[in-house]
């Protein structure tokens, strides 16, 4: 199965295997066809690329539980003041509302729980849907 | 390839991480750690130098293998942090969890 990105003008748009293997490839098939001048060269290959492997990653894992059968879409809209990500899933929703602090000494040690809070600080607004399947990233230019 | 492992004279294992460690490759560095940790290894650098960007999960990995390491009496440390990455340690408090230098080098020097 191969990625297929589609571009026009104002956006990109991509679905992505439930398959935690194609995160990276996504990442830079999209990364690499944004125009430039909205971010910054450093905010591209850091702040977009790890924002956007987080969220395809949390959709891929806990969104469509890594069923082949499905895909996680990607949208992301290019706009001259901001570049916004969306990434949705087809499952039911993500409760965020109880979310334990990674940064609490007994998390620390903790392998997972840290998506949504690096998300947090690498852009610049974080928005869900309704449902709470589906999350849209901003990262306003510069 | 996304890693290499190479062993200094006293025994040190330096991993090198290319490109990026996320999801999708978190599974091979931690084989490839462990196989040397079996093998009998119990002082890991991972240097960074040449790392664009690190996710959650690949952050994880480290904080599973570091305590995999410690449990066996030895040391995982982390080393070549550009500016972000430096960051994305800092703000997760990772950065009180690892014994972290400038370069791989200086991680050497230190054991």
């Amino acid at each position: 199965m191969s990625l297929r990105l589609h571009v026009t003008a104002l956006e990109m748009r991509l679905d992505v295997p439930c398959n935690l293997g194609f995160v990276g490839d996504a990442v830079e098939l999209v990364a690499n066809r944004l125009p430039a001048g909205t971010l910054s060269p450093r905010r591209l290959s850091f702040n977009f690329r790890t924002a956007l492997a987080e969220a395809l990653s949390n959709a891929i894992r806990y969104g469509a539980r890594e069923d082949p059968a499905r895909v996680v879409r990607v949208r992301v809209e290019l706009g001259r003041d901001a570049v916004r990500i969306h990434v949705s899933d087809d499952g039911g929703g993500f409760d965020r509302s109880n979310l334990p602090d990674p940064t609490r000494p007994e998390n620390l040690e903790r392998e997972d729980g840290r998506g949504l809070f690096v998300i947090r600080h690498l852009v610049d607004d974080v928005a869900f849907n309704a449902k709470g399947n589906g999350i849209c990233l901003t990262l306003r230019a510069g | 390839m996304s890693f290499s492992l190479k062993k200094d004279k006293s025994g040190i294992v330096v991993v090198g991480v290319d490109g990026q460690l996320i999801v999708g490759n978190r599974q091979e560095l931690k084989q490839k750690v462990l196989d040397a940790l079996d093998g009998g290894a119990r002082k890991f650098v991972v240097d960074f130098a040449k790392t664009g960007y690190i996710d959650s999960s690949g952050l994880g990995v480290l904080v599973s293998l570091s305590k995999k390491i410690r449990e066996q009496g030895g040391e995982l440390r982390l080393a070549g942090l550009n500016e972000d990455l430096q960051t994305l340690f800092e703000l997760t408090k990772l950065d009180t969890l690892f014994a972290i230098t400038r370069t791989a080098e200086e991680a050497l020097a230190a054991f």
